[in-house]
């Protein structure tokens, strides 16, 4: 059974390939088809290996080749299947592949759907060696193609400047996160002799005392690459300008699958983590931080896709308090549940934004709930899900697992800044469904919107409401064995404790209600002028963290640039530059074209190779 | 006096050698320029055959037989060269063949 | 013996002359031939009579026919003879005829000094020897030989087809 392991990553692999060699002759069509089934394959062969593991969990190393041998350093090529990965692989494939059947409909008609498949089946199978590596290096080469093929993705309508430079921004502040990772790798090497995460694992605590600082420096690294990666603070200023990208981009690298991956290296080396306390404290620290951040500044949003970019962040949050906390499971039963109603968000958005001819400010919206019904839905149950509605939805269970965790583990101030978030998170919610669904329309585009037809529009969106409700709290993850326990906490709190969180939701969803159904004409004074207005512009640029970099870095670093342009050393480099291309000059002067020439020059050369042989003899 | 010496047997092939090499140089037409080569190729041929026969080898002729091929092959694509000139330029004149410079 | 080698040596000198400084390509072809033969006349008194045969036949005879009727092909006029006149001034030959002088005297410097005190008696090397040496040491550089004239051969097929007329005027036109 374990042989069909590499299939989940060759199969995308090879519809890339094909996508690559012969997309010109497949045409739109044929692309999509490829394309999607590649991806079906692949998620065919995760549900074949979810069944027998299931039936025996146990967890299994298939090594493949070895990779590169220099001496003590002999990474393999080898995929682990336990049930952290698998839980992992089940997202990628399963909403991968409803994410990239709902593209066939969204990307109809659009340019460059082979090159969008294409980097799109990249992307799913980086994805899959990222989680399915079992060593650092397997895992950062995923890493790496992840953040390839977002760059690529969010590029995508690269003829518009304002994209590629969205595309060029979200690779670069990741590369910062990659640059931490990458000499966190090399850290731990040097410090632990390997990079087999189970063998890691296994010295990790041997070689550091809980608290040391080597080991807080690595956790810290590892930590850095994460943020950027998971969009946290303070490397969190590309997501929002990623949306860019097609909407099923969004929904599968931008919220779904790879900016989840910085919880998953986290939860994946839990043991360096828990040897430094203070790193984890600082990472539940940073996620409340971002999740209350993200939250408000997903409130002040014009545009439907930032809103969800913010709300994403801002649930990414969620994962890393969790992490924080040592609740290492419920970030990873987060990130699922997460997984289904972002994507189902998502999806919802796109099949607006199309329907309304790509409309997508959320002032030019409204009045669309008859007309769009099954988006509508849609932005219900993911809506309810994301604002953890009690009882009937996911995210319900997911949130509720991560606040008792923070309960457990005795984190008073985390545990308040995860309620103050479900209600800010109750709000956006609430005021983005609100927006796009009631009032009056404000444009043509909205006034002249036709819901989406067939079943690849049709059967995504279900699936995922589905999944998005109860149902998906009900798939657990094989997770025992693999990550700590969950903490118990004191008997009998726990229900208190969902009552308690229930009934923020419930209230952040009654105060949204009341707020932007009935007294939309106060809150738009509220935010014209005074307090309210610079507020809503802090909120609105998402505090202010973009001006900030490019008043504190980017325009320092030009101008140290443009001034080190012209300096003593950079002269005498290019002397030998200009000594070269005058040489180049006068040679390329002797190429005149004319072949008698070169027969004399010939001849002169001979004759004088010839006198020197005479004279020597 | 018995036999050639050697060194006249070079002497000539060194002469008909520069006289091929001359016409190689100053000839425009490119007809004449690979009658030229043709002479050139054939001296040298003769060196071999000069130098074989006055140690008494066979490895001279054998030489001079694979110059006649390289000749020969010469000879074909030059003369194919030669025909796409006259086609395209009207002119055998090999200057205005000069399009490749640098 | 001797006055053969010297006679048709001059003669080859001589007739090589002619063809570098004739104006008509017919008349530079006929003196090539007649250099040829003259050489061949060489090969058969330095007791080479299998490499005489082949210049005769192949170079006299295959390739120079080649020759002749790609000239003819042509279909030169007196005009490229008028036009051979004007181009062959000594302004033209006067340099490159120096340097070539030049060329020669250095190789003769060479001979000079090398040790080449041999002489030719005129003993004959047959085409049984040469066969032995080509079919037993060389055969694989007979093979090389063997893909040279396939090359050649696609080469020539290659460049010398007749261009389709549109590839034609785009190459015109400029």
């Amino acid at each position: 059974m374990i042989a069909t392991l590499p299939l989940t990553f060759l199969l995308p692999l090879a519809g890339t390939l094909i996508l690559a060699f012969f997309g010109a002759r497949l045409g739109a069509r044929g692309s999509a088809g490829v394309g999607v089934s590649s991806v079906a394959l692949a998620a065919l062969a995760t549900a074949l290996l979810a069944h027998a593991y299931l039936a025996a969990p146990e967890a299994q190393t298939l090594t493949l080749w070895r990779w590169i041998a220099v001496g003590d350093f002999q990474p393999t090529i080898g995929l682990r299947l336990d049930g952290l990965s698998l839980t992992l692989l089940g997202v990628i494939t399963g909403v991968g592949l409803l994410i990239h059947w709902f593209a066939a409909w969204y990307m109809h008609g659009e340019e460059g759907v082979t090159r969008f498949y294409a980097y799109m089946n990249l992307f799913v199978a980086s994805m899959v060696l990222l989680v399915l590596g079992d060593n650092l290096l397997l895992l950062f080469l995923g890493w790496e193609g992840v953040g390839l093929c977002s760059y690529l993705l969010i590029g995508h309508y690269y003829r518009t400047a304002a994209n590629v430079r969205a595309a060029f921004k979200a690779f670069l502040v990741t590369r910062i996160g990659d640059a931490f990772l990458a000499i966190g790798l090399f850290l731990l090497f040097r410090e632990l002799g390997t990079l087999d995460i189970a063998e890691l694992l296994r010295r990790a605590p041997e070689r550091w005392a809980a608290g040391d600082p080597g080991v807080e420096l690595a956790a810290l690294l590892l930590l850095g690459g994460a943020l950027g990666k998971s969009a946290q603070l303070p490397l969190h200023t590309w997501l929002a300008d990623a949306m860019a990208g097609p909407t099923p981009v969004s929904a599968l690298i931008h919220a779904a699958t790879m900016v989840t991956a910085g919880v998953y290296l986290v939860a994946r080396l839990h043991g360096v983590f828990l040897l430094a306390p203070g790193v984890l404290w600082l990472t539940g620290a940073i996620g409340a931080l971002t999740l209350l951040a993200a939250g408000c500044a997903a409130l002040a949003q014009t545009d439907i896709k930032r809103v969800l970019a913010y709300s994403t962040m801002s649930q990414i949050g969620y994962m890393f308090l969790a992490l924080g906390v040592a609740g290492f499971e419920a970030a990873i039963f987060h990130l699922m549940t997460h997984a289904f109603f972002k994507a189902l968000l998502f999806l919802a958005a796109g099949s607006v934004i199309v329907s309304c001819h790509h409309e997508q400010d959320l002032r030019r919206l409204g009045g669309l709930w008859r007309r769009l019904p099954l988006a509508y839905a849609g932005f219900l149950v993911g809506g309810a899900a994301l604002a953890a509605l009690p009882l009937v939805t996911a995210g319900f269970y997911s949130k509720d697992a991560i606040l008792w965790q923070a309960f457990a583990a005795g984190h008073g101030e985390l545990l308040l800044a995860g309620l103050l978030g479900s209600l800010l998170t109750a709000l956006y919610t609430l005021r983005l469904i609100v927006g796009i669904f009631h009032g009056a329309a404000g444009s043509d585009g909205a006034r002249r919107a036709e819901s989406g037809k067939g079943l690849a529009h049709g059967l995504p969106l279900v699936s995922l409401m589905l999944l998005s409700t109860v149902l998906g709290a009900w798939i657990e993850p094989p997770l025992a064995g693999v990550l700590p326990a969950p903490q118990h906490g004191p008997a009998g709190w726990h229900l208190a404790l969902e009552v308690l969180a229930g009934s923020v939701a419930l209230l952040g969803i009654a105060l949204g209600a009341w707020l932007f159904l009935y007294r939309r004409a106060w809150l738009a004074e509220r935010v014209a002028q005074g307090r309210g207005a610079r507020l809503w512009r802090l909120w609105h640029h998402g505090w202010g963290f973009d001006a900030a970099y490019e008043g504190l870095l980017v325009r320092p670093y030009r101008g140290l640039v443009s001034g080190l342009r012209g300096d003593a050393i950079d002269a005498l480099g290019q002397r030998p530059a200009r000594l070269a291309g005058w040489l180049h000059g006068a040679l390329s002067r002797t190429q005149g074209g004319k072949l008698r020439f070169y027969a004399v020059s010939m001849v002169i050369g001979a004759t004088l190779i010839l006198l020197v042989m005479v004279a020597a003899a | 006096m018995n036999g050639v010496p050697m060194a006249h047997g070079l002497v000539l092939a060194a002469v008909l050698f520069a006289l091929g090499l001359a016409g190689l140089m100053f000839r425009r037409n490119m007809v004449f320029m690979l009658l030229s080569l043709e002479v050139m190729l054939n001296a040298a041929g003769l060196a071999f055959i000069v130098a074989g026969t006055a140690w008494g080898q066979a490895e001279g002729q054998a030489m001079f037989l694979l110059v006649i091929t390289l000749a020969a092959a010469e000879a074909s694509v030059g003369l194919a060269l030669l025909n796409q000139l006259y086609r395209r330029f009207k002119t055998l004149d090999i200057d205005t063949a000069s399009g490749m410079r640098g | 013996m001797e006055l053969a080698f010297y006679l048709s040596g001059l003669v080859a000198v001589l007739a090589t002359l002619r063809v570098i400084t004739s104006t008509n390509p017919i008349h530079a072809l006929l003196y090539l031939i007649v250099s040829l033969l003259a050489v061949a006349m060489v090969f058969f008194v330095l007791g080479a009579p299998f490499a005489g045969a082949l210049e005769i036949i192949l170079y006299a005879g295959a390739i120079m026919v080649l020759f002749v009727f790609v000239v003819m092909m042509l279909n030169l006029n007196a005009a490229v003879t008028a036009q051979e006149r004007a181009w062959l001034v000594p302004r033209t030959w006067a340099g490159p005829s120096a340097l070539a002088a030049l060329l020669l005297v250095v190789l003769l410097a060479m001979l000079w000094h090398g040790d080449l005190g041999r002489v030719i008696e005129g003993e004959t090397l047959t085409a049984k020897a040469v066969g032995r040496v080509l079919f037993g040491p060389w055969l694989v550089v007979v093979e090389l030989v063997a893909m040279l004239l396939l090359a050649a051969l696609v080469t020539a097929s290659h460049v010398g087809r007749s261009v389709s007329r549109d590839a034609d005027s785009g190459r015109d036109g400029t």
